[in-house]
């Protein structure tokens, strides 16, 4: 029998356009690195999103064409940025202000470990002892939650979805949503409901590579896009 | 020191020099650098700070990044010995971590992480005159430990004491005379609010226009948090 490791699982692109049908439209949103960086590419057609960065701009372009970067417009993660009309600039307090304020609605991050009541564990793996911390924590505790977008296990394996984190934490009970290569997974601050699976991937396969219990919900489904 | 620093030729708050306009800076000083990733970074002040050779600094920065590769930077302070400590959410270089990592693994560099957003309220706490803030952020993790805890609306909230340093060295797209100054896109960053959060204010600037060159609607850093002004080019 083929080993659950070598299964095939979907790929970010897949991960990152689940994660878009989450946006509502009108939206203010944060997209942290990794996955969540995609997710723009993949808004549903006639929605329209606003993205907030950390930089201090509201309403981000798309990233600059080469040969157009701008050394004054980049976003959080140092991409450089189109300047587009309706784009707006703030200092770093305010730019804070509107994430822990709760006036982003929606905040997507990549994370190391999720656990069973949604704490986050994302800004430093224990081993290097110390790490960035950048804007994680503050992200965390914005007043609107988090949705994580990240590989169901980490590289060894090991399932990131956990009882308890054992890595530092970033923020406890913040998350409300997980998206996986495997599962979506919603996360009401006490238990973890299993909603949808990855085509060929049975809800028992998800929970062999889960490190918590998942409740299954009786209308589990293929992943929808 | 030289003599270019000792006695600044200026004319009011503009000075002829990046050395001339850091008069006054010392071994041991805090110093406030704005920045936030490549842009809006001082570097001509930077490199006059590697010039002058002070040593012992306390910097507090959003991160410890080179402008680019190449060019001036943070981390070319640090890997020339002149750094203490530094206080940041992003001390380390993305890949490999930089001279922070090495001297700081070596014992030679101390670090203080701070979430960014607690960065940023504790120094507009600093330039307001507020003793400190009550946030939300870092609640039941490490950066919470030792700190006073407070509930409102339900919600634990933790102790974070205002930051003050004795410079501040900022980068603006242009000022006037007086040191109003306007930004350009993420430029901004810190700058406002580092602006009123240290005893001597120090802006590098591509422009310096006359009084009432800039338009008082527009304008971001007002004069008052303003001491000194230089040219980039």
């Amino acid at each position: 029998m083929k080993s659950l490791a070598d299964k095939e699982r979907l790929p970010r692109e897949i991960v990152a356009m689940r994660v878009a049908k989450e946006l509502p439209d009108g939206a203010y949103v944060n997209l942290g690195i990794g996955i969540p960086t995609l997710v723009s590419s993949f808004v549903p057609e006639g929605r329209t999103v606003f993205y907030h960065s950390e930089s201090g701009i509201l309403n981000c372009g798309p990233i600059a064409d080469e040969g157009e970067e701008d050394i004054d417009l980049i976003n959080a993660g140092g991409q450089f940025l189109q300047r587009v009309g309706g784009m707006s600039f703030f200092d770093s307090a305010e730019a804070f202000a509107m994430i822990r304020g709760g006036h982003v609605d929606v905040t997507v991050l990549g994370s190391h470990q999720v656990s069973a009541t949604g704490d986050l564990a994302n800004w430093m793996l224990p081993q290097r002892g110390v790490g960035n911390v950048g804007g994680a924590m503050d992200l965390a505790a914005g007043a609107s939650g988090v949705i994580v977008a990240m590989e169901h296990t980490d590289r060894n394996g090991q399932p990131k979805i956990v009882e308890e984190c054992t890595f530092p934490l970033t923020g406890k009970g913040c998350v409300y949503l997980i998206v996986t290569d495997l599962a979506v997974i919603e996360c009401d601050g006490k238990r973890l409901t299993l909603k949808e699976v990855a085509p060929g991937w049975t809800p028992e396969e998800v929970q062999q590579l889960t490190g918590a219990r998942l409740t299954i919900s009786p209308d589990v489904k293929e992943f929808e896009l | 020191m030289t003599s270019e620093t000792e006695n600044p030729p200026r004319q009011g708050k503009v000075f002829p020099s990046g050395l001339a306009a850091l008069n006054g800076i010392t071994d041991g000083a805090s110093v406030l650098v704005a920045g936030f990733g490549g842009c809006g970074i001082p570097v001509k002040l930077l490199r006059g700070l590697a010039e002058i050779g002070v040593g012992n600094l306390t910097l507090i920065c959003q991160g410890a990044w080179p402008q680019e590769s190449g060019k001036f930077g943070i981390a070319d302070l640090v890997a020339g010995g002149q750094v203490k400590k530094i206080i940041s959410p992003l001390p380390f270089l993305p890949d490999n971590g930089g001279p922070v990592k090495e001297l700081w693994e070596a014992g030679k560099l101390e670090l203080e992480i701070v979430p960014q957003g607690i960065l940023a309220e504790r120094l507009r706490a600093g330039g307001a005159g507020i003793g400190g803030v009550f946030l939300p952020t870092g609640v039941g993790t490490r950066f919470a430990e030792g700190k006073e805890v407070r509930q409102f609306d339900g919600q634990d909230h933790i102790f974070e004491a205002a930051l003050k340093a004795d410079f501040a060295l900022l980068r603006a797209q242009a000022a006037d005379t007086l040191g109003n100054m306007v930004y350009q896109g993420s430029g901004r960053n810190w700058n406002p609010i580092m602006a009123m959060a240290a005893a001597v204010t120090i802006a590098e600037v591509d422009q310096v226009r006359e009084r009432g060159g800039l338009d008082p609607e527009l304008i971001i850093t007002q004069a008052i948090f303003i001491d000194r002004l230089v040219l980039a080019s």
